[in-house]
């Protein structure tokens, strides 16, 4: 059955990709579909056998990559955080697949689009039912290809060209952190399965690794260049920029990739090596700090965007820093639910704004849309659901994940957990502010767009909106059914071995023995944003227009990300692109050549051209030598004896 | 089945072929047909047999196997075939390559075809016989002479500027050949036998060592070619015929790792150990200055040239490391770069072939009206860029983590190119492939066919097989890359007893 769960989705792809033009692409949609349907049947058959009994499963396939005692093989395992990922990944693909039957309905190649969905979804499988770090980093450069692939879709828009390739190597900054620990992993342990390693987690917290000419502690080294590749894929603060621009492509990737499984694959690196990063304080504080500042900046940014898809981008990004915050104060099961529940209303989210873009032609910009509530009423309504389950009313699936993240910061008693709890609580605030903007600029207040546009407007078809009914139940539900296994009093079972906590973390227990002004401050945060946005964009929608005048500075700050683009562009790219220059103009041309074969070859030129026709003259003259040389040797040899 | 020369015929079949070839008579066309057809057959033969070769090899062993050994220039100097572990996997993937070259040559060739064919297969016979020469002055034969129907191709039928192209190849490669030949006398000198399974059991005096090695490094280093060596290789690339290219970048560019692999680090142990540092740090520098020269080219096939001498690196710097990870990973990426940049380069010259132009600029929306193409070209992006489930990603990954376990810095370096070479693969592609067909030229272009789709099957089974499941090419391989890190290792802590035991006053000892 494991197989099958990860090897129909690259069935559908193989189909849709090779024969999609033979079957054509309605059948590639039906077929592809289809298989991601059984598959997250069956990963729902294996999240309960899993979750209930605790047991790791694991599931030999092929031998992979062996070189003296470097053995890594193909293998899938199966313990209850990858039953986790499973549900997650196959659910909100078979919605996604669904939905982009509805959505992609005008498009010309859309077997191509399934078939990148769908592996896509396979890559993201063998990620989590890895077996040791080779294989999760397979499905990890998988996954990154897929994304490229999938946000260059429309492969004539050069802005989305461009955003697809800003997303792989951005990401790849990441992944040469992952490589770089993966080399320090097998140095220092011999192996890089997880049971090897993580059972070599005690000796490594004591060893020292000799690294770039100092001696560093060898644990935290392996953990913060693990760590390097998780903020890559996960878009934390400084390597965060290809994640708005992935918005370029299709909505129903946006809500896949971008929003559901993908970037929340760092997540899940975090949670597995939770046997490496619990022996290292260092390594911890580090993820806090990174997952605070991110949950921070983002949130930030999402204030004053005006498209609509990069407003839940931002609060994408921002999400995944509250559940980096989670890892980093030990809370590893509340930023696994927060994961999980994330996974249903940022993915309802995104494709309700897909809804509403189709509806719109296309046009993304909320400065052009307002008064829709009439028009798509469905759309609307699962729109509101997901606004608030992610901005955390109480008894929505964000209510109990968000709330435990920001509870287990306060409760947590190493590193910076205050700082990160503070930056938490103004997030939320700010969460709640973007979110009601997004849902009061798009739904409300009179039309903003074009007499034709508003003409064109309609109601998504069935096939669009049953993934959005399905997915709001989720984001209702998802929290209080789960609530105990994931960080209740089941937990313990629920997880089994797959999460490892040190006997002095308490956190998980701590967390629901906090102050009650703590338990209640992010739902006054959730109040006090509602309220502000509603202020300025129901009551006096002239205030945000005169705020952004008055405060030019911050405004712009705000609006251009923080600048850090710019820097980016200042500081790396075009230094690399005139050392290009240089080193091939300079460098190979001028020194290399110059003192080299030109300099030599104007003199013996000069001479040769009175000699010889040059064309062909040369390579006689080589074989001539060659001829020479040979008739030498053997003859020396002859005359010597061979002695 | 054993007495059998099945190594000699291997290497002197398509000597066969060229025979047959000069005695076809008749007007052009007719002549033309004749070379092509016994070219091509000559060398699909030469394939199976080769293939059958291959099934015989027993993997689990280190030693040479289907050994020939005929006394030939008297003392000590035999013609000696063999191959091990190491060198029969190159055996088969120039067997392998050349029926991809002459058929790609098909209709791109139209003056002088026998010539070329002759050239081609007489290439096939001297680069064979790289490979399986068991003896110093064979290999040296071999081994130069493969140079002369490469310069001939280029010379030939090359592009505009081929002259200076060849000119720049000759200077380079013949700067590194005397010396090589220089070190290939002191060693019969010194040993009385150029019989290699001998030489790599003497140990040569540790100053010796340091010469001999130099005078190698020399020849092997401008083949491989290695940073500030490699500046010919571009040109050459350019000027050359697409075939030219994929047998240069396939084969011809395996013969330095080849020798740094038979003779380097073998017989010279303390030497490569003292110079191991050294090649690091040229490696470190081809992998992220010429990734970084790649990214400003406008000609793709000096686009590819350049992150030829880049994963290159990975290869010297694997090797050096002297790890079984690192030699087993300089060897699989040796192989694997033989059949990812020839297709990149076969890629190329489909287009080639239709617009006449390398220049980058000139392309752009391809994919709109060539999607089969456009695939093929994505899945050797993505595997020169070594995305894992390629061939390219397993080689790079084994030399990488063979390297650390070395020097960190060096291994630091390479694990840059990662990112570099995404930069420069996913720009050529963004630029050839994406976007909206602007040039009034490609709206008409025709996609891959039959022919073309042809050529790419082996090379795309090939990388995504050995990609996903590289045991065949691992188990192979194993027995002789442990053996010769092993030995390696051995000598290495026999000098330094050795030193340690000099050390010592001689009153003491």
């Amino acid at each position: 059955m494991y197989q099958a769960i990860v090897f129909f989705p690259l069935l559908g792809a193989i189909i849709a990709g090779l024969f999609g033009r033979v079957v054509g692409d309605r059948q590639s949609e039906i077929i592809t579909t289809a298989l991601l349907v059984l598959s997250a049947l069956m990963s729902c058959v294996a999240f309960v056998d899993v979750g209930l009994d605790g047991e790791t499963k694991t599931v030999q396939v092929l031998q992979w990559i062996h070189s003296g005692t470097l053995n890594i093989d193909w293998v899938l395992r199966i313990d209850t955080l990858t039953a986790v990922m499973l549900v997650v990944v196959t659910c909100v693909s078979s919605m996604v697949h669904v939905y982009s039957i509805g959505y992609m309905s005008h498009d010309t190649s859309r077997a191509r689009f399934f078939s990148y969905l769908s592996l896509f979804t396979f890559m993201m499988l063998v990620l989590v039912t890895a077996d040791n770090f080779v294989q999760l980093f397979f499905g990890w450069e998988g996954v990154g290809l897929a994304s490229y692939l999938l946000i260059g879709f429309w492969f004539k828009k050069p802005s989305a060209n461009a955003a697809a390739i800003k997303a792989f190597v951005v990401n790849r900054v990441g992944d040469f952190g992952l490589i770089m620990g993966m080399a320090a992993i097998y140095f220092t342990v011999g192996s890089l399965e997880f049971d090897s390693v993580f059972a070599a987690a005690n000796a490594l917290a004591e060893g020292q690794l000799e690294f770039l000419g100092l001696t560093l502690p060898a644990l935290t080294t392996i953990c913060l260049l693990l760590f390097m590749g998780a903020m890559g894929k996960s878009a934390q603060f400084l390597l965060h920029t290809w994640l708005p621009d992935a918005m370029e492509g299709p909505t129903p990737v946006s809500a896949l990739i971008h929003a559901a499984t993908m970037v929340t694959a760092g997540i899940f690196l975090v949670a597995r090596c939770s046997p490496l990063f619990e022996l290292s304080s260092t390594a911890l504080a580090v993820v806090t700090v990174v997952g605070a500042v991110t949950a921070f900046f983002a949130a930030t940014v999402g204030l004053v965007q005006n498209d609509i898809k990069r407003v839940i981008a931002y609060s994408t990004c921002s999400q995944l820093g509250y559940m980096f915050v989670a890892l980093g104060v030990g809370a590893y099961q509340a930023a696994m639910f927060h994961l999980f529940t994330h996974a249903f209303f940022k993915a309802l989210l995104f494709l309700g704004a897909g809804s509403v873009i189709h509806a719109m032609q296309d046009e993304q910009d909320m400065r052009k849309m307002g008064g829709l509530r009439t028009l798509v009423p469905a759309s609307w309504f699962v729109m509101i659901i997901g606004t608030l389950a992610l901005t955390g009313f109480p008894l929505t699936a964000g209510f109990f994940s968000k709330d435990a993240i920001v509870e287990a910061a306060y409760a947590a008693q190493i590193g910076p957990h205050m700082f990160a709890f503070s930056l938490l609580v103004v997030a939320a605030l700010f969460t709640s502010f973007y979110s009601w903007r997004l849902i009061f600029l798009t739904f409300y207040g009179l039309p903003r767009c074009s007499n034709e546009t508003l003409a064109h407007v309609h109601e998504s078809p069935p096939v669009m909106l049953v993934p959005l009914i399905i997915l709001a139940f989720g984001a209702l539900c998802a929290g209080f059914t789960f609530y105990d296994y994931f960080i209740g009093d089941g937990q313990a079972v629920f997880w089994g071995g797959s999460i490892f906590t040190a006997a002095e973390n308490n956190v998980l227990r701590d967390l629901h023995e906090v102050p009650r002004w703590v338990k209640l401050s992010p739902l006054v945060m959730m109040l006090a944003g509602f309220s502000l946005a509603w202020v300025m964009y129901i009551r006096r929608p002239t205030l945000p227009t005169r705020l952004a005048t008055e405060h030019d500075m911050i405004y712009m700050f705000l609006l251009n990300k923080w600048y850090i683009d710019e820097i980016y562009n200042f500081i790396f790219v075009r230094p690399v692109k005139w050392l290009a220059r240089l080193f091939w103009k300079g460098g190979d041309g001028a020194v290399i050549d110059g003192f080299g074969p030109d300099g030599i070859a104007a003199s013996v030129l000069y001479f040769t051209r009175r000699a010889v026709s040059l064309q062909t003259g040369f390579v006689y003259h080589y074989a001539f030598a060659m001829l020479l040389g040979i008739a030498g040797l053997v003859s020396w040899f002859m005359l010597t004896g061979g002695q | 089945m054993t007495d059998w020369p099945i190594l000699s015929t291997i290497t002197f079949l398509p000597l066969l072929g060229a025979f047959f070839i000069l005695l076809i008579r008749g007007d052009e066309a007719t002549v033309a047909n004749n070379a092509k057809a016994v070219a091509l057959w000559t060398s699909v033969v030469t394939l199976f047999l080769t293939g059958f070769m291959v099934s015989q090899f027993d993997g689990s062993s280190a030693a040479f196997q289907f050994v020939e050994r005929i006394n030939w220039l008297g003392d000590g100097v035999d013609y000696a075939m063999g191959v091990d572990g190491i060198s029969v996997l190159f055996v088969l993937l120039t067997a392998a390559l050349m029926p991809i070259c002459i058929l790609a040559s098909w209709y791109s060739i139209t003056h002088r075809v026998r010539e070329y064919m002759l050239a081609f297969l007489l290439l096939e016979t001297l680069m064979i016989g790289v490979f399986c020469a068991m003896d110093l002055i064979l290999f040296y034969l071999f081994f130069e002479g493969g140079l002369i129907p490469m310069f001939l191709i280029i010379g030939i039928w090359g592009g505009e500027r081929r002259v200076y192209a060849s000119f720049k190849f000759f200077l380079y490669t013949l700067l590194g050949s005397v010396l090589m030949l220089l070190a290939v006398l002191v060693i019969y000198w010194q040993t009385g036998t150029t019989f290699i399974p001998e030489l790599m059991k003497t140990a040569f005096a540790p100053d010796w060592q340091n010469w001999l090695w130099l005078a190698f490094f020399a020849s092997f280093a401008v083949k491989m070619p290695m940073w500030p060596v490699h500046t010919w290789l571009p040109d050459a690339h350019v000027e050359a015929p697409t075939a030219g290219s994929v047998i240069l970048a396939g084969v011809l560019l395996k013969m330095g790792g080849y020798g740094f692999l038979r003779f380097s680090l073998p017989m010279f142990p303390i030497a490569s150990d003292l110079f191991a540092p050294m090649v690091f740090a040229l490696s470190a520098i081809a992998i992220v200055y010429t990734s970084l020269v790649a990214f400003a080219q406008e000609d793709m096939k000096k686009l590819i040239a350049y992150s030829s001498v880049a994963h290159m690196g990975f290869v010297t710097m694997g090797l050096f490391s002297a790890t079984v990870q690192g030699v087993h990973g300089g060897v699989f990426q040796m192989l694997s770069h033989g059949w990812i940049s020839s297709a990149l380069f076969l890629c190329v010259g489909v287009i080639y072939d239709r617009m006449h132009t390398r220049e980058i600029a000139a392309y752009g929306g391809l994919a709109n009206r060539m999607p089969v193409y456009a695939a093929i070209f994505m899945l050797f992006t993505m595997a020169n860029v070594g995305l894992p489930g390629t061939s390219g990603f397993v080689g790079e990954f084994l030399t990488i983590i063979g390297t650390f376990q070395v020097s960190t810095w060096t291994a630091m370096f390479a694990t840059s190119g990662v990112i570099f070479s995404a930069c420069y693969a996913l720009t050529l592609y963004r630029r050839v492939s994406f976007g909206r067909i602007e040039h009034e030229g490609l709206q008409q272009i025709a996609d891959t066919d039959r022919r073309e789709i042809f050529l790419f099957v082996p090379l795309v089974i090939a990388t995504l097989i050995f990609g996903i499941w590289p045991m065949p090419i691992l188990d192979i391989t194993a027995a002789s890359v442990e053996n010769l890190v092993s030995n390696y290792q051995d000598s290495l802590s026999t000098h330094a007893a050795n030193a340690l035991l000099s050390s010592v006053p001689e009153s003491l000892r």
